[in-house]
This record gives structure tokens, C-alpha cells and sequence, in this order.
């Protein structure tokens, strides 16, 4: 029996080599090392050899297992291979044929945007943001910020008034300016708050002009606040938003609720200037409005719109595309 | 406000460049807008004389005409082709001679017309950007001499013209003298008013004009002046043209002075006709209703009583005070006695009157910013002045003034400290009022290191310790104030709600939905067409009635856009928006509500429910419900409301097919809309970490019949509670409906999953699990379990 491994082991092999299929060579493991294996009888001889022939007998029996198994595992081996490489011919995808847009990509709206970043720049500033709501009293947006009944300037201001409380009672916001009034009566200084909100005019919608828009309000209160301290916030605000070639300067103007007033602009790289927005020292009067004292504590303020940096940055011409929610507008950003 | 250099010269030595000069006026706050060069393009246009008119022998319209220019000889004048016709031989004209580069661009050349030579151009004013008739071209003032540049002999230097955005608080600005004192100040030059020289003649004015004030509230000071033999005729070029600089559009010699007048020295005046005015007098007082005044304009005003009048001897109205005058006592061609006014009066007044009757011209704008109380006696002798030389009037002895309601500014205290805590400079008191006293505020020292400054009587906007800094900072610089960055105690942050509407939008836009940003509001039907209660709070002067009415809900703005872009052919758009809404409130104000929507063109309440769930996963709005129930505008029987944490926390389903036919859209439009101030508390608190087995679990099915009206949001809350600590998961299969099961009930299947934390459940535990779930379903639910 012992004799006849090799042509056992030289027909397992060869039938294995030429295994085709993965489940043919199951069947083939099972038939040559499987427990009827004849190879594996041969085991069962052993004990009729003498004791001295037996050693080399065992060590024979298990080569020749051994030839078989590295064989089949051989094969395997090939097989895998070359079914997997069917497989992958056979599941070949072109992927440029896929057809894209079935999933819709969202797009926040740009001034989400502009009015995000814009928070994200003051709140690196150590700026916390107020809110106030949009239908004010007359006197949050008018009177506290030093324009009483009668002031010229509440014509400027062309306002909305709304059919609320008692006639001329209640308006929609002018400018965010009310919650600087509504942050001092809530709390302490000091404060260090900006407050993005929408605000409203009576005005007719054209390329720069729309009954609604954003604006952003500063307000820092503070022991010894100066105009130094407002032009840095500036200064800093305009490297920190537009870059580092960016600079500002403050020039004379004149607001109700500011006392000195200023408008602040920016200056590009390429040296021309645009006119941002207006700031100044918080008006004593303001001060007292909100119930702090301006002995005590000095301010400063500031304000500009959001709505135009939105469509500086994307360079849109017109306000109105802002709010037609056309969604080609709305998906290039 | 447009100012000319050379006009500001008369009042301090002012030199510089153009573009230095606008930035020193830009940094006192007078900001230049523009910077124009006039005059400066009439090189080469001299006067010429016409010694000979001739038809053109091949044109009609043409005519020939031969022009002295000085410096040729007699018997070769210059031939000019010229298409008017309305000069004479022996007129002064302005010819463009050749080369001469006009005004709009063009180049004079020699050239042909149909065969004749022109050797230039004769001009009309509108080529020389001149006010005149553009018809004919511009006969010259007789006796200038030929040759002569035009430049010259108008008396039009090359001058330069700043146009300045002055601010509301500043109206002594609206003057070329204002604008040229706070340039001289900066400049460190002097400014003074140049005298004015009369000589005034027999009678005293007093003997000829009289005012009385009877209202000191309406009106602060009168004064007039009388102006006798005069001349109304054409103003000479130098006043048309400055006047013409500056935006105002010449007229005849009297009206023109008394722009000129104004814009000068920022003190609006009015003329009437001495003979006009019974007994020569003028009484000041309110209006009353019902009275009735024609103005300047031919217009009848109705008078009421917030106006101010200047009234004649017998009480009838001639003149609505600082906004119009009457037609009744015009200045006529025939005019040789005038009564000149200069008064200043209430702001508040003219502010009232000039906006009720839409009438805003140069003099109310000034008067409702404040004129100076004590510029009068000045611009009426300036006026007067002006109307010796070129009206040829004479004046009557002396002005006379009347004094009404004006009440002196008290002197302002102004401490060193102060100033330069809030510029951050280090200013002496000198310092101080050094600054302050080229702008008219004179001061003196006072006690505790501090000054007593007047203001002067042309800066009604400055009252207070501020507003002298402001001209201290305004004339020392702003800039010199430095920039330092203050440093907060706190640290920068959003608050949880602020946090939260951030993740909303995330949220949203992952979910592939875009922003819209609808206008808030809201046309007169719009809540009725979308279905919606009509409570919308309304807008007292809404500028269209489209917009006049505050939304309820986002839903009729997301509609619109929806609508918009269907009619575009931008199909299955999904939008979202995070808005206001505003609801009606018994409070102080209306009830503003932040709400968060969305909405989906071409989806289903399945698809909409299914998103609501998918945000509720990304914002972990655990434990958020959906039951049916009719909501205003939405679908009756496939749309819910969305509950979380017990309480209503929105909407969800699909538009109501009645509301989308009113909007003009196709197709079914999902939609949900939530209010945000919820998802912020839910997003405040942070999850708490749960162990995650190590054993395995034991996962079951089941199916129960139910009645369809039972909704599933319901089985599964009997579940979560029934399956106790041991119930890992429930999830809802699917519906499943057949004639076997009935009309009104449906087959719900779930899935389970049981797990232990310390041991893995055995076959008994399990099975009594399962049945615990099954007598719960079937004892609270109406179900069956289906075998």
C-alpha cells in the first residue's frame, strides 16, 4: 500500500490541477483527503508494518497528504483568481453613464451666507449676538435712539407703520439700531454685541433698493470706550471680513444716535474706496435711553448693510435677484 | 450742494489742488461727491464781431457770415458757414476758432459747406454748456473787446466745482460762505465776509415798511429791507453762470439775486412788489383752516393751521412762510419798488408745512435744517448790494428788524477730559479753542480744567458736550484718534437658538432643499387663497397692496416661489426657508414666531413625512410623532400634525389640491413647517451616552391587524412602553392592506430587537417579551395579532 502513494498522490494532483470550478475541487479535496481518502487509508496499514518500517511509513503518508492539500490549495487559489477577475468583467459599471441631479443638492441663500461669516468674524472678536424683534414701537426705533416725534429725520427713515396697539404705535424695524436699546435694558455693561437682523423701508424694489433688507449693528459698551477703539474694531472687522490687503478709515457724518458721528470705509487693495457703513460714540441721550450712564460708561456704535456684501462677493448687479427665489439663482451658491 | 471755488475765495484765501481741497472737505464731513472742472474747456473761443451776413448760394438753411476777430486786417474778415440766424451786423458773438476743441469733444477745423469755407464756429449756449436758448446761437454784451478770450470777457475764470453731500445736521454747510469757513479752518487760512458797502437814501425804510411778529413760536427774527428805482432785467453772465454751477437756472435780475443771495450765504429770502403790499407792511402769524392763499405757482393752497403766513395790512394771506410765496404781490417786468425779506423761522413748522403740501424747494430745506437768526441783516445787505449794481436800484435808509422767538443758546461746558477720553487724544484746553474758534465757537476757560463754549448762531444742531467734540474731533482729525482694538471680558459666541437655526439650515440644505427668502409680505387675498385664517396683521401705508398684510405662516411665500418657478420650467423644486411670521397679540407687540418650512414641488405627503423624519434624525428630534389631522391649507386627508415632546411642534403633508389651483401649480407639493424654538431646546441638551451590549440580541416580527384609524404613531408608543428596558428597537415595517382584512383595517408589521446588557436572553424570556407586546397592542389598540 505504502508503495502505491506516489501514483496516489500523482492522480490527486493531476486531477486537481484541472479542477474547473471551485465546487469541483471541493469534490475532488473531499475524494483525496476526505476520511475515505485512500491516501488517508493507508493510515489504517500502518500497524501491520513493523515497528522499525513504521516511522518512515507515517512520515510518507503524511507527504503525501501534504503534496494533495498544497495542490488543492494551489488551485484554489488559480480558481479564485479567475473567478473573481469573471466577476469583475461581468460587473463592469461606466460610471460617466450615471445619470447625475437625482439627488438635489441644497444651497444656503447668500445672504445666510454673508450673514453667517459676518457673525463668525465679530463672535472671533469676543462679540455675542442680540436680537430684537421686527414689528418695534416707535419709541425703541425712534425716540430711545434720539429722533423724537417730529425730528426730520424720521421722514428719512421712510417707515412702515403697522395696524398694531395705537395708530403710529408700532412700525417695522427701520434699522437694527432698537435692539442696542433693547440689549442695554436687559443687561449690564459692559456689552460687546453685534445684532444682524432684516429691516424695512417703504421703499420701491429697483437694483439697489428693496422694501426688505439686512443689516448688521455693533454696540460696545465699556469704561473708557474712545473713537480709537471703535476705528480698531473697524480696522480689525475689515482685515479679519475682506483680507489682509484691506484697510479704513473714518471720516466725518452726521446720525441721531451717534455724537461724534462717522461713516467708515474701506479701502481695496487696488486703493479706491467704499463706503460701508455709519458708526459713531453712542449718543448720551441713547445712553440714557437704555438706562446707562454716560458719566459712567462710554460707547460706540456702528452699522452697515449685509445684503450688499452678499452681492459684492458673488458679484450680482441687482437687489432684487436676492429675492425672486428663482432656484438657478438660488443653486449657484 | 454744489460749490465753486472761486466763489469760496471771496471768503478765504483758499488754494490747492482740486483733488486735495475735496479730500480735506471729505474729511470734515463734507463729502465730495464729485470734483468738476469749469470754464477750462473754452480755449480758443474769443469774441468775434459780425461785419457781414450773406445767403448761402446753395443752401438755404445756411448762411454766410463774415467775423473780425481782432488781430486780421480789415478787408479779410473770417467766413463761418453758420446755421442760425438771429444775429445782426455790428453783434458781438463767441466763435470757436479752428482747432478749438469744444466742450462735448469736437474739433473745429477748416471745412467745406456745399462749396463755402468755414473757418469756425459761432456758438449757442448749450455749446458753451451754458444756460441760454439753444436755438439761436449767443449774442454777446455789446462793447467787449474783439478778440478777447471768452473766458475773459464773460468773466468766467477756469474755476472749479465741488459737489458736496451735506449732511442734515449742517446747514450752515448749505452755503458756499459755510463751506468755505470750515475749509479755511482746517487750511489755517482766514475767513471773513467781505464788506458790504451801501449808501443807503432818504426815506428811512421804517417810513415805508413795517413788520410785526405775531407769533414768536413760528418765527425767530424779520427783517426787510426796501429797494426803489428798480431794474428787473437780465443778470450779467458771471451770476448766470455761477448760478447755473450751482444747479439753479437763471431767471431775471431780482429772482437771481436772491438765489444768489442764498447760496451764498445759506439765507433763503423773498421779494414783493412794494406797491403791492398795502401800507408796505407784513404781519406774521399762524394760519387758520379754511384760509386760502394762491402761491408763486398759480397753485391755491388750502391753509391750516399748522402753516405760517406772512399776511398784509388788512390780514390776507401773501406768502406761506419759509416754504412759498404769494402770486399776489410777484415781482413783475414792471416792478420798481421792492420790499426784500429775510426772516428765519421755525424748523418744525416748515418741516410740517413743506411735507403736507409736497412743496420741498431750497428755501424750505434750509429753513427746516435752521438758517442763522443773525445772518439776516447780512444777506439783506448783500442783496441789496447786488441790486444797486445790476439792477440799478437805490435803497432806502437802514433795514428794518423785528425780533420774534428766538431764544439764545446758553454756552455749552466743555471739559478737557471729556474730549480726549472719548477721541483718545491729549488736548490741551488751548488746544481746544484753537480748534473751536475759526468755526465761530468762542470759548473761554472755566473752571475743573474745562471751557465755556459758544455756539454760534449758524450751528443749531450743536447743544451739548458732544456735539463740541465732534468739531474738535471733525478739525483735529479723526484720524489722529488712533486705532486700538478694546479687549471683551467675555468670550464671542451664538447663543443655543442662534446655534440651532444654524443646524436647521444645515439640515435642511443636506436634505437637498435650498434657501428661499420670500418678502414677508403678503397681498390682501393671499392667507384666503392659501387656505389660511385671515389675520394677518395689516401695514398702515403699505406702498402697494400686494404687500400690505404680514404673514401668518411661510406658507403663501413658498407657494409663490414654488409657482414662480414652475411658470419658469424649473420643475420639482425644494425649498426652505427660516422666517418670521407675525401673529396677532394683545401685547404691546404682535406675537413674532420663528418658523422653519419646506417645501417640495412634485413630492408627496410620503415624501415630505419621510423628510420631517430624516431632519428629525440629523437634528436628533427624538421621539418626534406624526398624526393625522386636518391643518388650514394643507391636503384634509393626507396631512398631520407633528408632535415632539408633548408638545405641537408643526405641520407636515401636502398642500391642499384647492390652494394649489388657486396658486397656478401643478402636481403635488409636499410640505412641513415647524416652529424652531423647540428644535433649539431639543438641540440644547446634549444625548446621554448608552452602553452598547456585548450579548446578543433576539430579534422578532410581528403583525397586527388594526383599524385604520388607528395610527401607527400610536401602536408604537403602546410598544416602546409594553417591551420595557429589554426592547432595544421597534421599527415600523410596512401597511398592508387586502379584501380579506376589511375596508378599515390594515395589517401593520414591526420588527424587535430584545438585548440584555449582562446575559444573552433566553428562548423563555423572549417568548414572554413577545407576549407581552402582543396583549398591549391588542388591549389598547383595537389590534389583532395576525397569524
Amino acid at each position: 500500500m505504502i508503495e502505491d502513494l506516489p501514483a496516489l498522490v500523482a492522480a490527486a494532483v493531476s486531477a486537481v490541477a484541472t479542477a474547473a470550478t471551485t465546487d469541483e475541487l471541493r469534490t475532488l479535496e473531499q475524494t483525496h483527503l476526505g476520511k475515505e481518502a485512500a491516501v488517508l487509508q493507508a493510515r489504517k496499514q500502518l500497524g501491520d508494518l513493523p515497528k522499525e518500517d513504521r516511522k518512515d511509513a507515517g512520515r510518507a503518508i503524511n507527504e503525501a497528504r501534504e503534496q494533495i492539500e498544497a495542490a488543492v490549495e494551489q488551485r484554489r487559489t488559480e480558481l479564485a483568481s479567475s473567478e473573481r477577475a469573471a466577476q469583475f468583467d461581468s460587473e463592469r459599471l461606466d460610471l460617466s453613464e450615471v445619470v447625475v441631479g437625482e439627488r438635489p443638492v441644497g444651497h444656503r441663500h447668500i445672504v445666510t451666507q454673508a450673514w453667517e461669516e459676518l457673525e463668525d468674524v465679530f463672535i472671533g472678536m469676543g462679540f455675542r449676538v442680540a436680537e430684537g424683534p421686527q414689528v418695534e414701537t416707535d419709541w425703541h426705533n425712534f425716540d430711545a435712539l434720539n429722533i423724537p416725534p417730529g425730528h426730520p429725520a424720521r421722514d428719512g427713515f421712510d417707515t412702515i407703520y403697522v395696524d398694531h396697539g395705537e395708530s403710529g404705535s408700532t412700525l417695522l424695524r427701520t434699522h437694527t439700531s432698537p435692539v442696542q436699546i433693547r440689549t442695554m435694558l436687559a443687561q449690564e455693561p459692559p456689552i460687546h454685541v453685534i445684532a444682524p437682523g432684516r429691516v424695512f423701508r417703504r421703499d420701491t424694489a429697483d437694483a439697489t433698493h428693496m422694501p426688505v433688507f439686512h443689516q448688521i449693528e455693533g454696540l460696545v459698551i465699556d469704561r473708557n470706550i474712545s473713537l480709537a477703539d471703535l476705528a480698531g474694531t473697524i480696522e480689525a472687522f475689515t482685515t479679519a471680513y475682506f483680507g489682509s490687503g484691506f484697510s479704513s478709515r473714518l471720516r466725518p457724518n452726521h446720525f441721531p444716535f451717534t455724537e461724534p458721528s462717522a461713516e467708515f470705509d474701506i479701502q481695496r487693495p487696488d486703493g479706491s474706496w467704499l463706503e460701508l457703513g455709519g458708526c459713531g460714540m453712542v449718543h448720551p441721550h441713547v445712553l440714557r435711553a437704555g438706562g446707562v450712564d454716560p458719566e459712567e460708561w462710554s460707547a460706540f456704535a456702528f452699522g452697515f448693510g449685509i445684503d450688499r456684501l452678499a452681492l459684492m462677493k458673488f458679484g450680482v448687479d441687482d437687489l432684487r435677484e436676492l429675492f425672486t427665489n428663482d432656484i438657478r439663482f438660488l443653486s449657484q451658491f | 450742494m454744489n460749490v465753486l471755488l472761486s466763489w469760496m475765495q471771496q471768503f478765504a484765501p483758499i488754494e490747492g489742488e482740486p483733488e486735495e481741497l475735496a479730500a480735506v472737505l471729505t474729511d470734515l464731513g463734507l463729502v465730495v461727491e464729485s470734483i468738476e472742472t469749469v470754464g477750462a474747456s473754452w480755449d480758443g473761443i474769443v469774441v468775434a464781431k459780425v461785419i457781414d451776413l450773406r445767403p448761402h448760394p446753395e443752401a438755404d438753411r445756411i448762411q454766410l457770415v463774415d467775423v473780425m476777430v481782432g488781430d486780421q486786417p480789415a478787408d479779410e474778415p473770417l467766413q463761418i458757414c453758420c446755421g442760425a440766424f438771429n444775429m445782426s451786423v455790428g453783434d458781438l458773438v463767441p466763435l470757436a476758432t479752428l482747432g478749438t476743441i469744444m466742450p462735448g469733444g469736437l474739433e473745429i477745423a477748416r471745412r467745406k459747406l456745399r462749396g463755402e469755407w468755414s473757418n469756425g464756429m459761432i456758438c449757442s449756449a448749450p455749446e458753451l454748456e451754458l444756460e441760454g436758448d439753444g436755438d439761436g446761437i449767443m449774442v454777446l454784451e455789446p462793447g467787449l473787446p474783439i478778440g478777447q478770450p471768452l473766458t475773459e470777457a464773460l468773466g468766467v475764470e477756469t474755476d472749479v466745482l465741488f459737489d458736496i453731500d451735506v449732511e442734515g445736521n449742517r446747514p450752515d454747510a448749505l452755503s458756499v460762505a459755510g463751506v468755505a469757513r470750515d475749509l479755511a479752518a482746517r487750511l489755517g487760512v482766514p475767513f471773513a465776509f467781505p464788506e458790504v458797502t451801501l449808501s443807503g437814501s432818504a426815506p428811512a425804510t421804517e417810513t415805508v415798511a413795517s413788520v410785526e411778529i405775531q407769533s414768536n413760536d413760528l418765527c425767530q427774527r424779520f427783517g426787510v429791507r426796501v429797494l426803489e428805482n428798480v431794474t428787473v432785467g437780465t443778470s450779467p453772465q458771471w451770476m448766470a453762470s455761477r448760478l447755473t454751477a450751482a444747479g439753479m437756472r437763471p431767471i431775471n435780475s431780482i429772482v437771481d439775486i436772491s438765489n444768489y443771495v442764498m447760496l451764498e450765504l445759506g439765507q433763503p429770502n423773498h421779494t414783493y412788489d412794494l406797491d403791492l403790499v398795502p401800507e408796505g407792511h407784513l404781519r406774521v402769524r399762524m394760519g387758520s383752516d379754511g384760509e386760502t392763499l394762491r402761491t408763486l405757482d398759480g397753485q391755491d393752497r388750502s391753509i391750516t393751521e399748522v402753516d405760517g403766513l406772512i399776511c398784509d395790512a388788512n390780514d390776507q394771506p401773501i406768502g406761506l412762510a419759509g416754504v412759498m410765496g404769494g402770486a399776489s404781490t410777484e415781482i413783475s417786468d414792471s416792478t420798481t419798488r421792492v420790499l426784500l425779506e429775510a426772516a428765519v423761522w421755525d424748523r418744525m413748522t416748515i418741516a410740517k408745512t413743506s411735507r403736507r403740501l409736497n412743496l420741498r424747494s431750497e428755501a424750505s430745506t434750509r429753513f427746516e435744517r435752521g438758517a442763522d437768526p443773525l445772518g439776516i441783516e447780512r444777506a439783506l445787505d448783500r442783496f441789496a448790494e447786488l441790486a444797486v449794481e445790476l439792477c440799478g436800484a437805490t435803497v432806502t435808509e437802514g433795514a428794518v428788524i423785528v425780533e420774534g422767538g428766538l431764544t439764545p443758546s446758553p454756552p455749552v461746558n466743555v471739559r478737557t477730559a471729556r474730549v480726549n477720553h472719548l477721541l483718545n487724544t491729549s488736548l490741551s484746553a488751548d488746544d481746544i479753542a484753537g480748534l473751536l474758534s475759526p468755526i465761530g465757537f468762542s470759548s473761554r476757560t472755566a473752571g475743573g480744567d474745562s471751557l465755556d463754549v459758544d455756539v454760534p448762531s449758524w450751528r443749531p444742531d450743536s447743544s451739548i458736550e458732544e456735539d463740541i467734540v465732534e468739531e474738535i474731533g471733525r478739525h483735529y482729525g479723526y484720524d489722529k484718534s488712533g486705532k486700538r482694538v478694546p479687549t471683551p471680558s467675555q468670550n464671542g459666541e451664538l447663543t443655543p437658538a442662534q446655534q440651532s437655526r444654524r443646524h436647521i439650515r444645515r439640515a435642511f440644505v443636506g436634505a437637498g432643499l435650498s434657501e428661499a427668502m420670500p418678502l414677508p409680505f403678503l397681498a390682501p387675498d393671499d392667507l384666503a387663497r392659501a387656505g389660511l385664517d385671515e389675520d394677518g396683521i395689516s401695514l398702515t401705508n403699505p406702498l402697494v397692496a400686494e404687500e400690505s398684510i404680514l404673514r401668518t405662516s411661510l406658507l403663501p411665500g413658498l407657494l409663490k416661489a414654488v409657482g414662480y418657478n414652475q411658470s419658469h420650467r424649473n420643475e420639482g423644486v425644494q425649498l426652505f426657508e427660516v422666517g418670521t411670521v407675525f401673529l396677532p397679540s394683545d401685547q404691546t407687540l404682535p406675537d413674532e414666531q420663528e418658523w422653519v418650512a419646506g417645501i417640495q414641488a412634485g413630492a408627496s405627503a410620503v415624501e415630505a413625512t419621510q423628510l420631517l423624519h430624516h431632519l428629525a434624525g440629523v437634528l436628533g428630534l427624538k421621539g418626534l410623532t406624526v398624526a393625522n389631522g386636518e391643518r388650514p391649507g394643507l391636503h384634509p386627508t393626507r396631512s398631520g400634525t407633528v408632535t415632539f415632546r408633548g408638545r405641537t411642534l408643526g405641520e407636515v403633508g401636502e398642500v391642499d389640491p384647492r390652494v394649489l389651483d388657486a396658486y397656478g401649480i401643478a402636481g403635488r407639493v409636499g410640505w412641513l413647517q415647524l416652529a424652531t424654538e423647540p428644535i433649539a431646546e431639543a438641540l440644547s441638551t446634549s444625548p446621554k451616552y448608552k452602553k452598547i451590549s456585548l450579548f446578543p440580541s433576539s430579534d422578532i416580527d410581528l403583525s397586527f391587524v388594526v383599524p385604520d384609524d388607528e395610527p401607527v404613531s400610536k401602536l408604537l408608543t403602546t410598544m416602546e412602553k409594553a417591551g420595557g428596558p429589554l426592547l432595544r428597537s421597534v421599527r415600523f415595517l410596512n401597511a398592508f392592506r387586502s379584501e380579506q382584512l376589511g375596508a378599515d383595517a390594515r395589517s401593520l408589521a414591526f420588527s424587535y430587537r430584545f438585548q440584555a446588557d449582562d446575559r444573552t436572553l433566553t428562548d423563555a424570556e423572549v417568548a414572554e417579551l413577545r407576549q407581552n407586546l402582543i396583549d398591549a397592542v391588542e388591549g389598547k389598540n383595537r389590534a389583532s395579532l395576525r397569524t
